[in-house]
């Protein structure tokens, strides 16, 4: 398995990635908001060591928010690879990357430790049972907090019990043309799941692509949780290919209009925004489901919506761009790609 | 109706506020309505406010008396900046506060009780209940059904691990 944005995956026409994350926390520590530098210190070597209990595990690389530029710290959020919450610790906050960029173990965030892991596709079980196994490895040598009636304990309420957060990130643009994404927000709320955008709490939805995931984390088995939220995920894929259906069915004309003049727009424009760009990386990539556009494989669009965002489009250059100048740059990147 | 404010122009804008199941209401003119501000929502809705939000409320319903602050032994935070932050200091700010925390979780999660993984290393005693109310489970199974001799068999193993336990905390 490559990177997420790079493989393959069961579902992938709805769904995008798959990411489970747990958050753990250590005895006699004070939560990183709330610790001095040496005691930071002292607890990532304590993660560290745990980290050496992990079989194979000089495939992980060490990196520490402060030995990164702010670009940096940039692309590796919007690759999905590490939360906004860690880069805002800069002199505390530090994670341990797997090679195939699978797996991430981020200490100082908001929690000592957190593992996340992230799959191509629907793969939420294969997420949980890594996550799992990485967890008992730490377990060997790390004190976990854990308390008998509230499971492990957590520096913010809401995440109390399992620790848990499973999420999936689904491109939906028929649900969302056709209104029903309001309906199925209420709906998910419902059941104690929710939908966000694409770099979680509070961020903008772009290019059709919500997070949708477990809101509640105690008094539920980890498994329950996921199982949940995986049957909602097919309630949602179901959905979502009927509306495509009867599109292609009723306004395939209207459809296929879209989906190739945004290809067009892709192919030709001068400069572009990242917020244009992922509206017709949205539509095409629909086109693509649809199998109105055939020539084009999954992965180098989802690569292309990683790779438009603004630190994206600035990392492999010296100079820092005015917002102009990488509107230019991205619609240069975007015709090599597509 | 005249304007509750004003008490010079027609009320067109009213207003019902409900706290607590408190209700009260206002009536007013448009004009001293935007004066008043009172459409003005709070749009930034934030989780954090939600959570602090819901952490007042609990409080007020259930430790109206108790008006000492409690403070973590470990950190030395306060049950009052958890309130105002949302965030606990340490872990032992859970047990420092136990006695709010129940009703705030059931508020979060609807549940208060974790039943998910257990860390082995250290909390033998906890996957040693888990053990027992499991077999209890199944001794209940079992005896519905009238199958005593495996009924027998389970109860004996939930007498071990009870044993098990008991000379745990003895030993503590």
């Amino acid at each position: 398995m490559g990177k997420w944005y790079e493989g393959t995956g069961p579902e992938e026409d709805v769904v995008i990635s798959s990411r489970i994350r747990i958050a753990r926390n250590v005895q006699d520590y004070r939560f990183p908001q709330e610790m001095g530098i040496e005691e930071s210190e002292n607890l990532t070597q304590e993660v560290l060591n745990g980290v050496k209990n992990i079989p194979n595990n000089d495939n992980y690389k060490f990196i520490r928010i402060g030995n990164l530029s702010p670009v940096e710290r940039m692309v590796y959020i919007e690759e999905h690879l590490i939360s906004p919450g860690l880069v805002q610790n800069i002199d505390k906050g530090s994670f341990l990357l797997r090679e195939d960029e699978n797996i991430s173990i981020m200490i100082n965030e908001e929690d000592h430790i957190r593992i996340q892991v992230l799959l191509p596709g629907l793969n939420l079980e294969k997420g949980w049972q890594f996550c799992d196994e990485i967890d008992d490895y730490l377990e060997n040598s790390i004190d976990y907090a854990f308390h008998e009636d509230f499971g492990y304990l957590t520096a913010c309420p809401t995440n109390v019990g399992t620790g848990l957060r499973a999420s999936a990130m689904v491109h939906i643009p028929s649900l969302t043309m056709t209104g029903h994404i309001n309906s199925l927000v209420q709906g998910l709320n419902k059941i104690g799941l929710t939908v966000r955008g694409i770099y979680g709490e509070g961020t903008e939805a772009v290019g059709n692509l919500y997070q949708i995931s477990n809101q509640t984390t105690l008094g539920e088995k980890e498994e329950r949780i996921i199982e949940k939220l995986k049957s909602v995920i097919y309630q949602i894929i179901e959905r979502e290919r009927d509306i495509r259906n009867s599109l292609l069915s009723k306004k395939r004309i209207e459809i296929e209009d879209m989906i190739m003049r945004s290809l067009g727009i892709l192919k030709y424009s001068r400069k572009i925004s990242s917020k244009e760009a992922m509206k017709h990386l949205s539509n095409v990539r629909l086109g693509m489901e649809m199998g109105i556009i055939k020539d084009m494989d999954f992965k180098s669009i989802s690569k292309l919506m990683i790779d438009v965002q603004p630190a994206g489009i600035q990392k492999n250059k010296e100079q820092n761009m005015s917002k102009a100048e990488r509107d230019i740059e991205r619609a240069i990147l975007i015709r090599k790609s597509i | 109706m005249l304007c509750q404010s004003c008490n010079n122009n027609q009320a067109t804008v009213h207003y019902t506020k409900i706290i607590n199941g408190k209700v009260s209401e206002l009536h007013l003119c448009e004009e001293c309505a935007r004066e008043k501000n009172e459409f003005e929502f709070d749009t930034a809705f934030s989780f954090h406010k939600l959570l602090t939000g819901l952490i007042d409320n609990i409080q007020s319903e259930t430790m109206e008396k108790d008006l000492q602050d409690i403070v973590c032994s470990f950190c030395g935070s306060s049950y009052s900046k958890f309130k105002q932050t949302g965030k606990f200091g340490c872990p032992e700010c859970y047990n420092s506060f136990k006695s709010k925390l129940s009703p705030l979780f059931k508020g979060i999660h609807g549940h208060n009780e974790h039943i998910g993984k257990v860390p082995e290393r250290g909390n033998q005693a906890v996957v040693k209940k888990r053990e027992i109310t499991k077999l209890r489970e199944e001794l209940e199974e079992l005896v519905a059904i009238e199958a005593f001799e495996k009924a027998a068999v389970v109860r004996d193993k939930i007498n071990a691990l009870e044993k098990e336990l008991e000379e745990k905390r003895g030993d503590n």
